[in-house]
Order: structure tokens, then sequence, then C-alpha cells
């Protein structure tokens, strides 16, 4: 019953990178129907679980400008109810068979899914074809307004109320230009949620819900071939829609930018961030292992500096977030107490310096590959990670088991990349913002240190 | 990424609802298979044949020296799960509130030969993951390792279980960043909320009236020869069990923890809870608690009182009431508060299982200018399943919920280990889950109803509202519930 780490084909995979294994391989079958969608499925027969997961390819970074969160908005729409499971059914129905769902937004897509016993299967994909092909003609006004309420709630619990809550939505307007995908939040500004129609919701709707820009992952305890026929006896008369052109934003440069945010908070944070990479493209790799190096461990270099040698820091957090269009890397460090920011500011600056002219030695170098090759391995413990994980893969690359060479992507980083990479994204024009308490700006980091 | 719930209703779901066992079960009735002649867009397919579990066999063996072991043999990945967990945690802080925890997260802050900085390097080098921690029954040491790896990363458990380093230095500075984290809280409209509300429900003297965390006053006193001595006479062999999930036989198992765990000696008296002072006491009637956080975009409200204990014959039927009421996405309150009113972004319900009888608390996030409102449909609901019983539909949708959901609860070995822990802590048999589902099925409509008329808060209890004050005072008091309490941030979160 116990559900494998990975499917049965991995058990010579290696786990930690510093040993030459069979490749990490979680096979799957890929069928498209004629309207367009897209099948993957993952035969996992070690538990009795199934999991589906399906993504359409839209996400906020598909708004318009003044219409901003609203590919999250519509993602709560499509719990509302269709023809034939109306409201509330889709809960109700997924409960009463033992399963779990939800759903959720970021800026290059939308995906749902749903686990349970594998007997739910023909229910999940069921109410999946369901809300895909007759969502539209149940939907009305008093549903929208419904949920435009409770996503105004969700944008006050997890921005508003929270301390912190709004760096986010400070930070990216003025790292991306105006009009760039990536410039605004997911959850959208409370004037946009108002302006919100029904119309919009049915335009939106007919462009990007549609069979051909949706790829669904069933992975468990199944057979192919029967998924391949409960999805086409559910899917097949749904019409395909339009076909979808997205336009690349255009190239930018960030501008040095220094803001500064007072907030109900009692520690200042500050928060620098710079134009990074697509995701998978030539230099993610090494901006993930330079962000490890930087702030992955307790000896990392500046978890070590900040928190432990000058305890001016009660943490510190290097990421890169490289992005289907394209990304950035940030750092983010809270003072302790009686700590201004000028001073974190400092030593992140001569931590960088130092990685950009010498780069990590050895070891360190490995362990941020281990600890990554490791992270990655464990999180596909778990089917509904794996299944998101193919259909991430085949977005980003057509094919779903891209796992191996995902891995190979860090095995292949040198130190010089890792070097390299630092001052060419880590070096240059940032944005700078703090956030300290209400009346404190005396905290914020004032200006540009690195250079 | 956002999420359209607080939590997948899944992760709503209380403990108890979770172990491993030994037995096939045999769950809810169910229609017949899926692969039916003619497909019907109209109505819901019929669910497929309720699969069938094998479940794993443990192996229990126990170290000479005391720590029992429990070992499930899982071949099919190179990979070993050690879970260390040795009984006790924070019902041993006594007058330190905070101590287990504290304790907990020093063990792998330097141990043996290696500071902190050494240890995790070898750690991420080896790819294994550690961690510490303690709730309020036991502490834990967890360990995930490739095979090949397992020796080199048990000397580092072992090192960091037998030989923690205490050092001055490195208290001072884990008691530093405490108490900054602490100060946070007072950022915290939610953790703000949590603590008054145990603060209300549990008077001085009582183990749960502290935070797990402890507070700042306990915190500042905190110091090496204080956490040596909860170490010395709380984490001890005679209180250790460990679990052992993944790639390795029991004696493979018993021989490497054998050869590292067989020298573990007690050292100075034993650490045993402090005795209970003061019972957690329903109140009369209903008191309020408010504490003012001017500015803030929502009011925290948190309604609960004295739920039950872990032991209590009718943990199956209060499950399936609080799954009803707010342990799933379609309860009665989601339902009513998120998806009729747009009250909020969700609202739950649960208790808190623990050897004295935990909490009971519904919690919600809601619009400032709808707060005495959302009270008023909070207490609707609470005095509903008491004085109606609950519909037949209803009822089989929460059983089915709970009984069908318990093999995917059990993925990962992690999990697997985590559960086998949890059922022993509670010196649960393996049969336990079989027996749960089986209570399951046998709660009737008239068992909801009785448990909830006993343990729900409808005419005894505590609210607390954490929020701007100056716009829902006065219409939180219009409702006239009980006698109103006004709290200061700063006597809630002591610095």
């Amino acid at each position: 019953m116990l559900r494998t780490l990975l499917a049965a084909c991995l058990l010579a995979a290696p786990i930690v990178g510093t040993a030459q294994g069979a490749p990490l391989r979680v096979p799957a079958t890929v069928d498209t129907l004629p309207n367009g969608l897209t099948l993957i499925v993952h035969e996992d027969p070690s538990v009795p679980v199934v999991t589906t997961n399906v993504w359409f390819h839209v996400g906020s970074g598909d708004e318009k400008v003044g219409r901003t969160g609203f590919a999250h908005l519509f993602e709560h729409l499509m719990f509302m109810g269709s023809k034939n499971a109306p409201y509330p059914q889709f809960d109700r129905l997924l409960e009463a068979a033992g399963a779990n769902n939800n759903g959720s937004t970021n800026g290059d897509r939308t995906n749902y899914y749903e686990s349970g016993p594998t007997s739910a299967l023909p229910l999940m994909l069921w109410l999946e074809a369901d809300r895909l092909g007759w969502l539209l003609e149940t939907m009305d006004g008093p549903k929208v307004d419904l949920q435009r309420d409770v996503v105004k709630n969700e944008r006050r619990q997890s921005y508003e109320n929270q301390p912190y809550g709004l760096a986010f939505e400070n930070l990216m307007p003025a790292l991306y230009p105006a009009g760039h995908p990536y410039s605004w939040s997911t959850i959208g500004s409370m004037t946009d949620l108002s302006a919100a129609s029904l119309e919009d919701v049915k335009d939106f709707f007919r462009t990007y819900y549609a069979p051909n820009n949706a790829t669904i992952v069933v992975a468990g305890a199944v057979k192919a071939d029967s998924v391949r026929q409960l999805v086409r006896a559910m899917f097949s008369e749904i019409p395909r829609g339009p076909a979808i052109t997205r336009p690349a934003p255009a190239p930018f440069a960030v501008r040095d930018t220094v803001i500064v945010l007072e907030d109900r908070v009692q520690l200042p944070r500050v928060y620098l961030a710079w134009h990074g990479v697509k995701e998978f493209s030539a230099d993610d790799a090494a901006l993930d292992i330079a962000a490890y190096v930087l702030s992955g461990a307790r000896n990392s270099r500046l978890t070590q500096a900040l928190v432990y040698d000058r305890e001016l820091a009660t943490n510190v957090n290097a990421f890169n977030s490289s992005k289907r269009l394209d990304g950035d890397v940030q750092v983010v460090a809270t003072a302790r107490p009686g700590v201004g920011l000028d001073t974190l500011q400092r030593v992140i600056d001569s931590e960088l310096r130092l990685l950009a002219t010498r780069g990590p030695n050895a070891r360190e170098l490995e362990q941020a590959r281990n600890a990554i090759e490791a992270q990655f391995l464990q999180r596909l413990e778990f089917s509904s990670a794996k299944a998101d994980q193919l259909n991430a893969y085949f977005y980003a690359h057509g094919t779903p088991d891209w796992f191996q060479q995902d891995l190979e992507r860090y095995r292949r980083v040198t130190a010089a990349d890792v070097q390299r990479v630092v001052r060419k994204y880590l070096l240059g024009e940032r944005v700078t913002l703090s956030v300290v308490p209400q009346g404190k700006t005396g905290l914020a980091a004032t200006r540009r240190i690195v250079q | 990424m956002i999420h359209r719930s607080l939590a997948s209703a899944r992760l709503m779901r209380s403990r108890a609802s979770f172990a491993t066992v030994t037995a096939v079960l045999t769950l809810l009735p169910h229609a017949a298979s899926a692969q039916q002649a003619a497909f019907d867009r109209t109505r819901p397919p019929a669910l497929g044949a309720t699969p069938v579990l094998t479940v794993p066999t443990v192996t229990e063996r126990r170290l000479p020296n005391g720590p029992a072991l429990k070992v499930v043999e899982h071949r099919e990945l190179p990979l070993v799960q050690v879970t260390l967990t040795v009984a006790g945690g924070a019902r041993l802080d006594r007058d330190m509130p905070g101590l287990a925890s504290f304790a907990a997260n020093l063990l792998d802050e330097g141990a043996g030969r290696r500071d902190a900085n050494a240890l995790q390097s070898e750690l991420a080098f080896l790819g294994a993951s550690l961690s510490t921690s303690a709730n309020w029954d036991v502490t834990t040491i967890s360990l995930k390792v490739a095979k090949r790896n397992l020796d080199a990363a048990l000397d580092l458990m072992a090192d960091v279980v037998l030989r923690p380093a205490f050092s001055a230095a490195e208290v001072r500075r884990q008691r530093d960043l405490r108490l900054a984290s602490l100060m946070q809280a007072k950022d915290q409209p939610g953790t703000l909320a949590g603590l008054a509300f145990n603060q209300a429900l549990h008077p001085d003297g009582h183990p749960y009236r502290a935070a797990l965390g402890g507070d700042s006053m306990s915190t500042a006193r905190l110091d090496s020869a204080t956490v040596r001595a909860f170490y010395e006479g709380s984490i001890r062999p005679n209180r250790a069990t460990f679990y052992v999930v993944g790639d390795i036989s029991a004696d493979e198992a018993e021989a490497a923890l054998g050869k590292r765990f067989a020298a573990w000696r007690t050292s100075g008296p034993e650490r045993r809870p402090a005795p209970v002072l003061a019972a957690a006491a329903k109140p009369q009637g209903l008191q309020l608690i408010l504490v003012d956080k001017p500015g803030a975009a929502q009011s925290i409200i948190t309604v609960g009182t004295t739920g039950v204990e872990r032991t209590s014959a009718d943990l199956a039927a209060i499950e399936v009431m609080n799954t009803i009421l707010g342990g799933s996405f379609s309860s009665r309150l989601n339902s009513n508060l998120r998806e009729t009113k747009g009250y909020t972004y969700g609202i739950s319900s649960g208790f808190a299982y623990r050897p004295l009888a935990g909490p009971f608390t519904v919690s919600s996030a809601v619009r400032t200018n709808v707060t005495d409102s959302a009270l008023v449909e909070i207490f609707k609901e609470l005095t509903a399943i008491r004085d109606v019983p609950v519909s037949a539909d209803e009822l089989a949708r929460a059983k089915a919920y709970l009984a069908l959901a318990i093999p995917g609860d059990l993925e990962s070995t992690s999990q697997i280990a985590s559960e086998l822990a949890y059922l022993a802590n509670w010196n649960l048999p393996v049969s336990w889950l079989q027996e749960y589902v089986t209570r399951i099925e046998q709660v009737t409509a008239a068992d909801v109803q009785r448990v909830a008329r006993q343990f729900l808060p409808a005419q005894q209890g505590y609210i607390v509202v954490v929020g701007d004050l100056a716009k829902v005072r006065a219409g939180i008091e219009a409702l006239r519930l009980g006698p109103v309490t006004v709290r200061e941030v700063g006597a809630i979160a002591r610095e």
C-alpha cells in the first residue's frame, strides 16, 4: 500500500548526485484528442490512490491592464457549478468519494487537481469535463459577485492584513516595466476585482478554457488504456477553442530604484531584487545554485554572515524566481531589533562581491548540488507533486518526463558558472525596497552600496 | 501561488483520522464498477470498487538500553526514514514555557565535534534532511537519507541526540532569535487571537496555557545550564522509540541503531510533568475578549471552549460531527460564511486532541464590516447542529470523507513513520484504524447531535476578536452575547 518515492523503474536511481546511476525516469504516455486536449498518464501501482492535475495555459500574465486578478478570480469560478454538476456538487461529490481538490494560479498557468482513492477517478474526470464543456451556461452575475467577495477576503487575509504582505506588490512594478505580464500581482488590485464583469468572465473562458489550451495528467494506480477510454468518452465532444497567441514581452533593463514602505511591523525588512532569466534557460540552474550558496542552509554565506557571525538579521533568504517569460532574483533579510537596513545591505553586498570575485569552493558547490537534488527527489514522493511536475515539463519542453534532464542541468553547473551569474545578474541595477515600522523611515536602506 | 481556500479540505481534517494499520479496509458501501455500458453525462459516474489495502508489517524490537524500535521494510526505493520520538515534550516545560521546543531546536545547532555550520554542511552534503521539534507530548528527531549514506547520516543523528553542544554562545544566539520572533507575534493577528484564546481558556498552572514556543519572559531566562538540565531529565533512552521505514531490514536497523545508541544512558533525575494545578473549566455563559489592531483590514475571530481528551470513546462521532460543522470544505460553516455570505476566505473548526482535553475552536478572518454578522452566523451553526439532527446525506458524506481518505494519508516513508509514531504515542494498537473505520460507520445522526450538545460552545465559551475595535466594537456589543473584556496587544504577547 505504501507510496513509492518514485516509479518502480527508478529503483537504481541515485538519490544523491555524487554517484552515477541509472537515469531518473517517470514514464508517462502522451495522447492528444482531436479537439486538442492532451492527456498524460503515469502508472504508479504502489498505493490505491490517484491524482488528476489539469493545467490551463493561462495565468495572471495573460491579463489586461485594468483587469488584473482575473485569472485567479476565474479559478474560483470554476468551482461554482456547471450544467450537469450544479453548485455545490463539485466539492460535495468528491468529499463523498473520499477525495479532495483545489486549484492555484500563477503568472503562467492555472491548475486544478483532485486526489483520492482510485475508485473516484471517473468522478474526478466527469467533474473536470463538465466544467470545461458546460460551465458558461450556468455562470451568472451573482456567482461572479460572490467569488469576487471571497477573493477580496483572500486579498485582505494574505496581503493587507499580513505583515510585509504588500511588499511584493510594491516590488514587482518597480522591477518590471509597465504592462509587463509580471508587473502586477496574481491576486490583483481591489479596483480591478471590482471592475470584473460577467462579460469579462465569458470572454476569458471562451479564449483560454478550451481543450486545446489544457493538459491533464492522471497519475496513480491506474491503467493508461482505461484512463484514455474514460477521457475520450468524457471530453471528446467539447469543441476546440480559438488558437492563442502570446506576444513575447519586450526586453528591458531594470532601473536602480529605492523604495520605502511603512507597515505595521516590529522589525524592518529589506528586499533586493534583480532582473533574472527565464526558467530552464542557460543561467537558470547556476542562479539556483548561487541562491543556495547564499542562503540555502545554516552554513550558507549570507545566513552565516548575517544570522550567525554578525547577528544582524533574524533571517535571510535568497531565491531565483525564474518563470516562463522572464525572471527575477531576490534577497530578503529581516533585521534584528536595533539594526538598520543599510547595515544589512552592506553585508549582503560584500558577500555578493566576494562570491562574484572568487566563486564558490568545491565543497560548497557539491553541497548545493546534493541538497538541491535531494529536495527535488523527495518532493516527488507525492503523486500530487509528480503530476504537477509532469505538466510543468510538458508545458516547457513538450515532453512530460524531463526529470533526468532537469537533474543534469544542476550537475553541469561549475564554480565558474556560479561566479559568472552572480557577477552578471546580482551586481547590476536593482530595486531596493525597505519595509519599516510606521514612522521609522530612518531604518530604511538609503542608497545603493554595491559599487 | 494562490490557492482557492485556506487549506485543502484534507488538511483541515484532524489528526484523529490518520493512522497506519495492518488490515484490509472494508469501507462504506459503494456502487458498482466504473466500466459501465453507456456513459450518461447527465449524472455522476458510479464510484469504482473501493480499493483494498495491503498494509505494512511492523517488526518490533528493543535496544538493550531501553529504546523501542519499530521497522517497516519498504524496498521500492533506496531511501531510509528514521524518526526518533522521546515522550515528554512541552508537558515537561513546568515553570519555563517554551523550554522543550527550545531544547529541541538546539539539538542540531552544534553537536559532538561539530558546530551548527559544520553539522548542516555535512548533512546537506549527504543529501540528508534532519529536523528536530517538540510538541505538547513528544520531542521528535527525524532523518531522511539515501540508503547508501545512512551510516554517515546516522553518525550525525547520534551526535544530535546523544552529544548536543548547548554551547553558551549558541544558546544565547538562539534565545535572541526567539525573542525577536516573539516580538513579531504582535504583528500577526492570527497568532494574537490564538494566544488570547489560550490564556482565557486555561488558568494559571494549566499545562496548555502557554504557547509551545513560550513567551518573552520565560525565554529571557533560558541559559545553557537550564537547557542541559532539561535535556538530561527528558531526552532519555527509556522514553525513546525509533521508527525506521524504507530500504532496510529489521536486523540491519537494529544493528545500525544499536551501534550508535546502545551507549545512550540516563543521567540526573528524570523530569516529570508538572501537576495540573487548575482544570480548564467552561466559563459561565459566553465571554468576549476584544483586542484592538487599529487599521486592520480584517477581524480575526476565534470561538471555542474546552474540547475533549484523545482517549474519548466518542472520538468517531466527534470527528463526523466536526466534519459536517467546519472540518471540510463543504462544511456548514464554510458553506455559510464563505460560499453563501462572502464574509471570509475560509472558516474551519476542529478539536485538538491531547492527554488532557485540548481546545475546540472555530477560526476565521472576516471582513471588518461584517464582524458582528459573522458571529451571528457562527452561533447559528453551532446551535443548529445541536438542535436539529443532521440529514442522512450529510452524515453519509462526512463518514465517507473520513473513512475513504485514509490511504492517501500514507503516501511517503515520512508519513508512514509519523503515523506509526502518532499511534504509539497514544498506545494504540495497529488494529486501531480498522476499529476507527468501523466506529465511523456506526455513527448515527443521534450520536452527532449528542456530541454536538455535549462539546460545542453554543452557550458556554470564549469569543476572541482581533481587529479594528473603533469599527467593530459597537456591533459586537449590540449582540449582547456576554460580558466584554478588552485586552492590550502588549499584555497578550509580552515583551
